[in-house]
């Protein structure tokens, strides 16, 4: 804890977990869209998030981030009508996920391309998230670092292969949090890996040439 | 470094370094944070800017909060100041009274505030700091330099109670926004450190107890009106110290009660909006009104 934790953080209201944090895991939806504008979002909202949304502009916060605005951008008060001249197509769906924490959203997002995925995850207090879903499978982060989302196959020898990469050709990275997740054995497989410092670009694009892996993604420490 | 963990902690080592605990904790945090302290300087005047700003938005006659429930009453209570010629607290009072309205407005409408230390009460500090700035002339260099001490406090308020409603009820955001801001308001009179410590300990002796009960689950009803509530403790609080009207609890006693009081607290009480004004006949239909049946 710091003195700006205490004074701070500078925000859009009414509430850190209502709206700052909705903002957040808006956010992380545009970092895996890879900033794009979304053709349709579909949003389901769980718990509190369900009842309370429309009070505490849980509904714009969470397309503000969508959006890339930030937790401090003004602009989130209108965030629906921005969505709209964009041509946003959005839902929004309440439904109790059983299990989920009380503040739960689940971004569903539909490219012009053709494209989907999906992110869901829990704004925990404080404007603090944590993000459980990435395109159904479990991930393991909540954007106070640097992360690398790796979408592959799983076979042996991937995770080694994207870990040697980082040691033997980008050698200042180091990894502080690692996690893999899998469909079944041999199928989709993630992983999360958290980084101390921002990667240079050229690492997103060497893991994507990796065999079996079939995507890779930096989502910038939020 | 200082582990902020008492209140005497940083009493002590401000009397020891014969500086005020702003000018402490500025040196403490840049060291800590690996930076300059002209550099958190700034970041904090950036603060002081958005919560001045936060005044003004908040003071418009059209602000109204997203749910509709509440809206105008910085607007209204600027105009009281004026019309009543001060009202019953003084011109002063007053306007110090419209500014913690304006700015916990603000947040209700979806505007720009500075969490201090949460959004739900985050009127007190400007409330306070913005009159003295705007009203009584005082240094914008010393008012910036206070939100290190009301910060300092918060941190070791934080660490042995809690700063969220959810936990603490209210005592834990407005209680100790106000005993943060009465801390700072007596560092800007020129009171010692110690006087910081005594009127911090009198804000949270009054607001020991406060449940956090908002009506629909909202951060309005009652929060905008507790932010007033928290300035007018702050102020008075800060009087008293400097008037050498001492507490009989040190402040470290003051926070760990607080800290059992919540603890204590029903869940019904604690942000759920499960009891206290939020279930009573009245809050219950303001939440059909926003939410439906």
């Amino acid at each position: 804890m710091n003195i700006f934790d205490i004074i701070g953080p500078i925000m859009i209201g009414p509430s850190s977990s209502h709206t700052a944090g909705a903002v957040r895991l808006g956010r992380v939806a545009n970092k895996l869209m890879d900033d794009e504008t979304p053709a349709k979002v579909e949003i389901t909202l769980s718990g509190s998030f369900a009842e309370t949304y429309r009070g505490h502009g849980t509904d714009r916060a969470l397309l503000a981030g969508i959006m890339g605005y930030n937790s401090w951008s003004e602009e989130i008060r209108d965030a629906l009508d921005i969505a709209k001249d964009r041509g946003i197509e959005y839902e929004f769906i309440k439904k109790d996920l059983a299990g989920a924490h009380p503040n739960t959203a689940v971004i569903h997002y539909y490219l012009k391309d053709g494209q989907e995925g999906s992110v869901q995850g829990a704004s925990v207090g404080g404007g603090n998230i944590r993000i459980d879903l990435v395109n159904g499978m479990k991930v393991e982060f909540n954007g106070d670092y640097h992360t690398i989302l790796v979408m592959h196959h799983d076979r042996p020898g991937v995770i080694a292969s994207v870990t040697s990469l980082m040691r033997y050709e980008y050698a200042d990275l180091n990894i502080s949090n690692f996690h893999l997740s899998r469909e079944e054995k041999g199928g989709n497989a993630i992983m999360t890996i958290e980084i101390d410092s921002l990667p240079p670009d050229m690492l997103i694009e060497d893991i994507r040439k990796l065999e079996h892996v079939t995507n890779a993604l930096l989502i910038r420490r939020l | 470094m200082l582990k902020y963990e008492s209140i005497q902690e940083l009493v002590s080592a401000a009397e020891n370094g014969g500086m005020k605990i702003s000018e402490l904790v500025l040196q403490d945090q840049a060291e800590s944070m690996e930076t300059e302290p002209e550099e958190l300087y700034k970041t904090m005047q950036n603060s002081f800017e958005v919560m001045k700003k936060a005044v003004e938005t908040g003071q418009k006659s059209d602000q109204r909060s997203m749910s509709g429930l509440t809206g105008g009453e910085g607007y209204a209570m600027k105009a009281y100041s004026e019309t009543a010629d001060g009202g019953l607290c003084g011109t002063f009072m007053t306007r110090a009274i419209a500014r913690a309205l304006a700015v916990a407005g603000c947040n209700a409408s979806m505007g720009r505030i500075v969490a201090a230390p949460t959004a739900g009460s985050c009127g007190i500090l400007p409330g306070c700091l913005v009159s003295l700035y705007e009203d009584r002339g005082f240094d914008e260099h010393d008012l910036v330099m206070s939100m290190f001490t009301a910060g300092a406090f918060g941190m070791v308020i934080a660490n042995n109670a809690c700063i969220a409603g959810a936990q603490g009820g209210c005592q834990a955001e407005c209680g100790s926004a106000s005993g943060m801001a009465a801390a700072a308001l007596v560092e800007i009179m020129g009171g010692t450190p110690a006087q910081c410590a005594d009127a911090c300990a009198i804000a949270i002796v009054n607001q020991l107890g406060l449940v956090c009960d908002p009506v629909a689950g909202l951060v309005e009803i009652p929060c905008i009106k507790r932010n007033v509530s928290g300035l007018m403790i702050a102020f008075s609080s800060a009087d008293m110290a400097l008037a050498g009207v001492a507490p009989k609890i040190p402040a470290d006693e003051c926070v760990d009660a607080m800290r059992e009081v919540g603890n204590a607290l029903p869940a019904a009480l604690r942000e759920t909006a499960g009891g206290g004004l939020a279930t009573t006949p009245t809050g219950l239909k303001l939440r059909e009104q926003v939410f439906g049946k």
